[in-house]
């Protein structure tokens, strides 16, 4: 009689503690992996590993390598050398085909919104809905998920507009809306608030903060701003208040990585990131607080 | 040494990977027909009063040009002949795929480099679409479809232009003029006069969409995929109409 199917494929990417239990495989892994264009290095030999629940702030300057990681772990650009690992399946050669149920799972904002600007609010938030191919969304079902995801950003009058009529801070909230609507495990955040004012830069920390907090979802969040890392660390969402109250660093599970020039110059958590006494980062700490 | 070989090889090495994976797309699903539609809107009936317009200017020109030189001969009454082959061989379907080139490969290439640029076709990759089938296939199958039925137009329309110069300047009767053109026409002249838009709308459409989507650089990054679009389309289609009439010739 054959062998059941199940034994023998190739066991998943679990780790083991100590006391011997499988862990699960770790929400996104990063080994060695290194991104090229032309003679130029975007990504430099980078290994980080996150697991489900919890945070990672990527700080660096412009040019450094924080979209080109989100986009690597999107499997939007291929690595020249090194693997990653989404919900522990490795990425690295996977056909585009291949990685859409990925993908499904994965929600994204880009550093500018992304949006489609010949769709309107409804249509780009319902895009993902209707194109996932793994998804299936009954078609009954996704007006009211659309006015969820929007009433979740408070923007669900917006509906019938174009990204065009909208401000710089409601499209990116209109972006997170897309990011979101489909219950992602893990969210991807580019430079939420690169370009807005400080009161509307804290409403969007205040929704990642808010998603995250409320679904659990892996969070990773690029920027280049201290401050959008120290609210992601130190605060949490009170459903009760509707507001973002101070918490307790081990509870948010945030670490921190700096890229410079394409390699991984710290991870740690916001403490040791401070009392670090590297000129870059004590340098790029104290001029972003 | 031969480091300046290295990014045109590159690009002529991508738009064939692009066209690989345009034509293995083409009978997988989904095949979004709404924007094939849209395309052949925008392509084809946006195009119809531009193509009409010289069509018939250049039928008229030929017209009068030909019988010019056929008057030495005192062969006036064969200008029917001469302006039908001229338009239904070679000019009908090269000015009608450079029109559309000037107005569809720079319209898609800038679309698209916008879309890029944006990051837009990220977000569609990373929302579940393949760009290649999602852009680049409806423009490639409503390019293919709706450049013959234009080139059967401009061709149409040149042959009436000539005819009424015939008509109203040369003096020739209607029955002469029209019986002349028919009978110069060979099986062949169809056969290839469409086999050329068609491969036209190959060259339109793919290389506005590699343009577009190989678009780097911002705004101005799109000014330039925009012109570079246009160039590369309009040189390569009149290469690919030298060969394409030394096989006509041949046979």
């Amino acid at each position: 009689m054959p062998p059941p199917v199940a034994s023998i494929l190739p066991a998943p990417d679990l780790g083991r503690n100590p006391a011997g239990e499988p862990e699960p495989a770790p929400v996104l892994r990063f080994e060695r992996v290194t991104v090229s264009f032309g003679e130029l290095r975007a990504l430099d030999e980078v290994s980080f590993r996150m697991n489900a629940g919890e945070s990672r702030v990527i700080f660096g300057a412009a040019g450094s390598g924080k979209t080109v990681l989100l986009k690597t772990a999107l499997g939007l650009l291929k690595p020249a050398s090194g693997r990653v690992w989404v919900f522990g399946r490795d990425i690295t050669g996977l056909p585009e085909q291949e990685l859409f149920p990925i993908r499904a799972r994965i929600g994204v904002l880009f550093q500018e919104g992304g949006l489609f600007d010949s769709l309107t609010v409804e249509e780009n938030v319902a895009y993902p809905l209707e194109n996932q191919p793994s998804l299936r969304c009954p078609p009954e079902q996704v007006r009211r998920r659309v006015e969820e995801a929007l009433r979740f950003v408070e923007l669900e009058h917006t509906l019938e507009k174009f990204p065009s009529e909208l401000s710089g801070g409601m499209r990116r909230r209109v972006g997170i809306a897309r990011a979101v609507v489909t219950e992602p495990r893990l969210v991807l955040y580019d430079s939420p608030t690169a370009g807005l004012d400080p009161i509307t830069a804290y409403t969007i920390i205040a929704l990642i903060v808010k998603e995250r907090d409320l679904r659990g979802a892996a969070t990773v969040l690029a920027t280049h701003r201290y401050q959008d890392g120290h609210w992601l660390a130190n605060f949490r969402y009170d459903p009760g208040a509707g507001g973002l109250r101070p918490a307790d660093p081990a509870l948010t599970r945030a670490r921190f990585l700096v890229l410079r020039e394409g390699r991984l110059e710290f991870e740690g958590t916001q403490a040791e990131l401070e009392a670090s006494r590297d000129p870059y980062l004590s340098k790029f700490v104290k001029r972003e607080e | 040494m031969l480091d300046f070989l290295k990014s045109p090889v590159i690009a002529v090495q991508d738009f064939f990977l692009l066209a690989g994976r345009t034509f293995r797309n083409l009978w997988r699903r989904p095949h979004y027909p709404a924007d094939i539609f849209m395309q052949m809107d925008i392509i084809g009936v946006g195009s119809l009063p531009i193509v009409s317009m010289i069509g018939f200017f250049t039928g008229a020109v030929l017209g009068m040009q030909m019988a010019k030189a056929l008057m030495q001969y005192g062969a006036v009454g064969q200008t029917g002949q001469l302006v039908a082959i001229t338009m239904v061989r070679e000019l009908g379907p090269v000015l009608t795929a450079v029109v559309v080139a000037g107005r569809n490969a720079a319209g898609i290439a800038s679309e698209l480099g916008s879309m890029k640029v944006t990051e837009q076709i990220d977000a569609m990759r990373a929302l579940g679409t393949d760009p290649v089938q999602k852009l680049v296939k409806p423009r490639l199958v409503a390019t293919c479809t709706v450049l013959p039925l234009l080139t059967i137009i401009a061709d149409f329309v040149g042959l009436f232009g000539g005819f009424l110069i015939a008509y109203f300047v040369l003096h020739l009767t209607g029955a002469q003029y029209w019986n002349n053109a028919w009978q110069s026409l060979e099986y062949k002249d169809i056969t290839f006069g469409l086999a050329k838009p068609f491969s036209f709308a190959f060259i339109v459409a793919l290389v506005g969409c590699y343009y577009g989507l190989s678009t780097t650089g911002g705004t101005q990054g799109v000014g330039r995929a925009t012109t570079q679009a246009v160039v590369a389309s309009m040189i390569l289609i009149f290469v690919t109409n030298f060969f394409i009439t030394r096989i006509y010739v041949s046979l």
